[in-house]
């Protein structure tokens, strides 16, 4: 009943955005980045202006659905990169075993020794601010934990019948790991990259409210909050919505991580967490 | 006892030079010199000598390698050089900027620690009731929810319509300035908290130690108190440290909206105006706070549990 109840209202909140996200040039009311008019500045939620207005008289409601498409980008995107790093490494590592695993566990006690927020500002802090820079810094500095999960699994599995088996019929170490090892460790690794997506949704938030992201006028939510910082006196409904986005991104992406965990990896120590 | 915890120490020293060569590296091919850098805001390219004379003074002349070695012969000596700003000693600009992020810190990690795990605990004793299901429902929400924006919506609530707190700035340090960062900070570690509390007693209660001890007549206070409560503490313990690598990350984006003079904002502001020796030396401080603060927890988890053995 509990499981169904994640997975439903995760799945829900995770579509509308996504099909807000695909649908915003049809369902906008205005450009998101051109339609500037300072005419109708700061106007409050009301008729024409669903989420009211900012500073240059955006269209806030416009520039929500747009922002869907950087966060849903950003997060997805990055988080693939994560896993296939992950998953490379650390089933590999825990295949191979020998001097590669030393190294390999050496390069994941270092990631995992630097916050990953700080990790992701330091990268963003040597490329121009940006899309693809994202996509970069958020995909390199959160592939500890697939990793580490992936090389455990590897190295319990890779003494099963079966692999052996595979050894003996004269499989290639690629192909026993893609065939062999990898469908049977991918439950749990769709349980951490869902969860994983939420994060990086949270991390382009903050690294664009930090001014290290997405630049103004582009509309990302967190740059959005940003500029609202300096109107919340005036004009405090600038703050509310891109703010909600975000969370209501987040939260589909935990519930449905959460959802998942307990359908796919039903022995996770932490399936309750 | 003594011994396992220098070890321990110890073995955090080849990471930290990982860290700095990893930082270092980094920083090192990005194209362009803090003294381009000054060019490029806006007020006009420097003068090529001038930019010269500034690398040399800086030591940007000398190749890759050569100013490694010299950062950790540096490094050696606790010295984290000169950042190109202001051009005081790296180390004292850290000093001045360290306490407010550690005091930021740890009232977030209390205010966390003191809500969410008693929280995960009541929400275990009674699994499937209402407490249990609002706390759990607020954990994920807790998760979910950008801190910004919660600092945001607090500041607005809290300081400019009901005036109870100022909002924003350090002030005198004091705990009417530390309470709405310390709050927005803490939310995503006090769900978190919950969450792993809340597992960690449940997995317990189910525990074949805890059966016996029931079974033997042991009264309920006596089982929650021998046994639940000193089982689960290891794995609390465990998450407390990792939360805090976390938080001290988070923390930047907080100081920002809270213009709070920490470690995060000076982090911020160094790598916008890529002054390098100040980020690298925040970044090296952030590192080598957390790997302090994880062998602290490893050495508690083990005088707390005496299955751990010290190696």
């Amino acid at each position: 009943m509990k499981i169904r109840a994640n997975l439903l209202i995760g799945g829900v909140l995770f579509a509308t955005v996504i099909l807000a996200g695909i649908l915003a040039p049809l369902l906008a009311h205005t450009d998101p980045v051109m339609d500037a008019n300072l005419m109708f500045a700061e106007e409050p939620p009301g008729g024409e202006f669903w989420f009211g207005t900012d500073a240059q008289g955006r269209d806030i409601y416009s520039r929500v659905l747009y922002g869907a498409r950087i966060s849903l980008t950003v997060g997805i995107v990055s988080q693939l990169i994560n896993t296939v790093i992950g998953v490379c490494l650390g089933l590999s590592a825990g295949y191979w075993g020998g001097w590669w695993d030393d190294f390999v566990n050496g390069l994941t006690n270092l990631m995992l020794a630097i916050p990953s927020l700080i990790f992701a500002l330091a990268i963003m802090a040597i490329l121009t601010p940006g899309l693809t820079s994202l996509l970069i810094a958020l995909g390199l500095t959160n592939w500890s934990f697939t990793c580490r999960l992936a090389r455990a699994s590897a190295l319990s599995l890779k003494s099963q019948g079966y692999v052996q088996a595979a050894k003996v019929l004269g499989y290639g170490d690629i192909r026993i790991m893609l065939t062999q090892l990898l469908p049977n460790m991918l439950g749990p690794i769709i349980v951490i990259g869902t969860l994983g997506m939420g994060g990086a949704v949270l991390a382009e938030a903050s690294l664009s409210f930090l001014g290290l992201g997405i630049r103004p006028p582009f509309p990302s939510w967190g740059s959005m909050l940003s500029d609202a910082r300096d109107q919340i006196t005036t004009a405090p409904w600038i703050s509310v919505f891109p703010g909600l986005a975000i969370f209501m991104t987040v939260l589909g992406l935990n519930l449905l991580g959460d959802g998942l965990r307990d359908i796919l990896d039903p022995q996770s120590r932490t399936r309750r967490a | 006892m003594l011994s396992f915890i220098v070890r321990r120490l110890l073995q955090t020293i080849p990471i930290i030079l990982a860290v700095a060569l990893l930082i270092f590296v980094m920083f090192s091919v990005i194209p362009g010199t803090f003294a381009s850098s000054m060019g490029d805001d806006g007020r006009g390219m420097l003068d090529a000598q001038v930019m010269e004379r500034m690398n040399k003074e800086f030591g940007l002349a000398d190749p890759v390698y050569v100013r490694f070695g010299k950062y950790i012969a540096q490094l050696a000596q606790l010295d984290l050089g000169m950042s190109f700003r202001t051009r005081q000693p790296v180390s004292s600009v850290l000093a001045d900027r360290m306490w407010p992020t550690l005091q930021l810190s740890f009232a977030a990690m209390m205010f966390s620690i003191v809500i969410g795990v008693p929280l995960g605990f009541i929400a275990a004793l009674r699994p499937g009731s209402i407490i249990d299901t609002v706390s759990m429902v607020g954990a994920v929400s807790g998760l979910s929810v950008p801190k910004f924006w919660l600092g945001l919506l607090m500041m607005y609530f809290f300081a400019l319509q009901l005036g109870w707190l100022p909002s924003f700035g350090y002030g005198d340090g004091g705990l009417r300035y530390l309470t709405l960062p310390a709050v927005a900070l803490g939310v995503a570690p006090l769900a978190l908290l919950a969450r792993t509390t809340r597992a960690a007693v449940l997995e317990i209660m189910n525990a074949d130690f805890v059966r016996t001890a029931r079974s033997k007549g042991m009264s309920e206070w006596r089982v929650v108190q021998w046994h639940l409560a000193r089982n689960a503490l290891v794995i609390v313990l465990t998450t407390i440290g990792l939360q805090f690598g976390t938080v001290i990350g988070q923390a930047v984006v907080i100081e920002k909206l809270f213009a709070w003079p920490g470690l995060g904002s000076l982090l911020v502001d160094s790598v916008t105006l890529r002054d390098i020796p100040v980020v690298q030396g925040a970044i090296l401080l952030i590192v080598m706070f957390f790997l302090l603060v994880n062998t602290l927890v490893d050495v508690l988890c083990a005088i707390i549990d005496p299955r751990i053995k010290y190696t």
